[in-house]
């Protein structure tokens, strides 16, 4: 389904946390709101869930107006950053919480729910969890089986707040896999919210980047991350030097900069700091007329090439 | 004096059985982690133990050694009394209309103060501290005011025939004044830390108002409404100053178990003083053992789950 944002503002109190936002987020697609805290990411999440209202705006779900339906018509599937599963319920009954709501004449039979349960384990790979309550499950089994609640009455739409925001760094990478098969698999209109670039731009197919309650650029991660449409962006999806340039100031990622030794032209540094443990090798370099030092990332195989120390002398090319 | 030993002892015999019960919950296997000194140990919870006993335990025993020191019959001739059994009745009575309302009242106001903004709610969290700071003799006294014959409503209540002060309403009003904070105050720091996660997630999965609350904000808050309902039931039962004031202690009609106590104890008849007295301990118990009980039969409900999942398998 088709998830259309029009011109939707929202304050709290005083503080603008949207300014007019417009975005179209195409059906089928895994799409990224991506900011730093306070960008208003969330807010707009909460609006497109129903948990929240903007002040001004509409949504359109499939071209059909939804601004004013609660969050339970809206057949959304919301998974919260801390999970938000029922603990006082079993995983059993937290999947199927959904459908025991329903009215009786709509709600399956006790039967056909056990089997959607069984189905959806099977899906998020936790079965034979049936039984157990949230405070035994790990961190990312909470995370899946918070997902397999939200799938179970068969949402159009699926929105994740910080999906991974409060797993450790291994889980999280394997999840993030995870969730990219999963949506090969399922291709439910996706849109999650995170502060991460490199989860971002590994994740989605498109991007939508936010900042003070405005969208700064929205698309594909290639587009987002070599054709930056303004500084916030450029900065925002990585470390950056700004350099001195023909006609101004250049910014240049680190692994744009070609270091060399002993070499004619370019500018001309010295080494402050080298650090090798890792797959990049990052060299910090002093270059004249600057306080910050300019960082360069290169290969571990360029680094045993050039053998850099500290206080060697380098040229830095861009 | 009595009553408040009797009260004392029940409420803390309570209170150490629900800490128990708290700390089985946190299933954690404890290992020393501080290194405190084997000599401080056993001076702080030496000294703790021996507070616990001297003030909880060693009052409760004297209550029921009191009452029993006569012997079986003695104990109970004290109970053959129409007056007694009429405040036995009064009490019951008294705590099964306050402590229902108290604890809708303290449900509602703990859920308005931790699920919504609005203007005055500091003031609102003072209001239900009040009739902890009053003492309970100026809760009666202001029922008196109010009520009473040269009272505010007095000419209004008497034309109309409708007597509050020394009658059961009066009663009524001043034992829920008393244990108003008993709910609202377990449950409002209980549903801060919580939060609205749940509540939202429930709403996102199609449940209205109703469904939400029941199915969610209730269970969530079930221990600790149960602890607060429990605390308010044994300040219910065993309330003496704010009652004092408004029952007019008329023998048979507006006397509760701890007046009750106290004419017995002033008459000089002992056995039966401490035989009440045993007797108000033992509804705190037994209030006690409900918790236990309700405890044990929410367990029951998941294991309809576990045949289910085994149905659908061979479906």
């Amino acid at each position: 389904m088709k998830i259309e944002v029009q011109g939707i503002s929202k304050k709290f109190g005083r503080f603008p946390a949207l300014h007019e936002v417009n975005l179209t987020v195409p059906s089928g697609k895994l799409v990224a709101l991506l900011g730093p805290s306070g960008s208003g990411k969330t807010t707009l999440l909460r609006i497109i869930a129903g948990l929240e209202f903007g002040d001004t705006g509409r949504i359109l779900f499939d071209g059909r107006d939804v601004t004013e339906l609660p969050a339970g018509k809206r057949q959304v599937g919301f998974v919260f950053q801390h999970y938000a599963l029922f603990r006082h319920l079993t995983v059993f009954r937290n999947i199927t919480f959904g459908l025991d709501v329903r009215p009786r004449r709509l709600r399956p039979s006790p039967v056909d729910a056990a089997k959607r349960v069984a189905e959806l384990l099977k899906l998020v790979q936790l079965e034979g969890l049936e039984s157990r309550f949230p405070p035994q499950l790990s961190g990312g089994q909470r995370q899946r089986i918070a997902l397999a609640r939200a799938l179970a009455v068969e949402p159009k739409v699926l929105l994740l707040d910080e999906p991974f925001g409060a797993l450790d760094a291994k889980v999280r990478k394997d999840l993030r896999r995870w969730l990219r098969e999963f949506h090969e698999r399922v291709h439910i209109t996706t849109l999650f919210v995170t502060h991460d670039q490199e989860e971002a731009l590994e994740l989605a197919d498109e991007v939508v980047v936010l900042h003070e309650g405005r969208i700064q650029q929205i698309g594909t991660p290639e587009q987002i991350y070599h054709q930056p449409a303004n500084e916030f962006v450029h900065t925002f999806l990585g470390n950056v030097n700004e350099l001195p340039g023909s006609g101004g100031t250049l910014r240049v990622r680190p692994h744009e900069i070609l270091i060399g030794k002993n070499e004619e032209g370019g500018l001309v540094g010295t080494v402050v700091n080298v650090h090798a443990a890792g797959p990049v090798v990052r060299v910090l370099v002093r270059v004249p007329d600057r306080t910050d030092p300019v960082l360069v990332e290169l290969s571990q195989r360029e680094h045993s090439g050039l053998g850099l120390v500290e206080n060697d002398r380098v040229t830095l090319s861009y | 004096m009595v009553d408040g030993a009797a009260q004392f002892g029940g409420g803390g015999l309570m209170g150490a059985a629900l800490g128990m019960r708290r700390s089985y919950e946190a299933v954690a296997p404890h290992k020393e982690v501080l290194p405190e000194p084997l000599l401080a140990k056993l001076v702080i919870g030496g000294l703790g133990l021996a507070f616990l006993v001297l003030f909880l335990f060693i009052p409760l025993v004297a209550v029921f050694h009191g009452a029993l020191e006569k012997g079986w019959d003695l104990f109970l001739q004290s109970f053959d009394d129409p007056a007694g059994w009429h405040a036995i009745q009064l009490t019951l009575i008294v705590a099964a209309i306050a402590v229902p309302l108290n604890m809708v009242f303290g449900l509602a106001a703990a859920w308005a103060i931790t699920k919504f903004k609005f203007r005055g709610k500091s003031f609102l969290i003072t209001l239900i501290d009040l009739p902890f700071a009053v003492s309970p003799v100026v809760a009666g006294l202001i029922y008196v005011l109010l009520c009473g014959r040269q009272g505010w409503f007095g000419p209004w209540l008497l034309e109309h025939d409708i007597r509050i002060i020394f009658a059961l309403p009066g009663i009524v009003l001043a034992t829920i004044f008393v244990t108003f904070p008993f709910v609202a105050r377990e449950l409002i720091p209980l549903m801060q830390a919580q939060g609205n996660d749940e509540e939202f997630a429930a709403v996102t999965l199609g449940a209205g108002g109703w469904q939400t609350f029941w199915r969610v904000t209730l269970p969530k808050v079930k221990w600790g409404l149960l602890y607060g309902v429990i605390l308010c039931n044994a300040r219910a039962m065993g309330e003496f100053g704010a009652v004092s004031v408004v029952s007019g202690h008329i023998r048979g009609q507006t006397n509760t178990i701890p007046l009750h106590i106290e004419i017995l104890y002033n008459e000089y008849q002992a056995v039966a003083a401490f035989a009440f007295a045993a007797l108000l301990a033992l509804l705190a118990l037994v209030t006690l053992g409900v918790k236990t009980l309700v405890e044990t039969l929410s367990r029951g409900q998941f294991r309809g789950d576990a045949q289910l999942v085994i149905a659908a398998k061979e479906a």
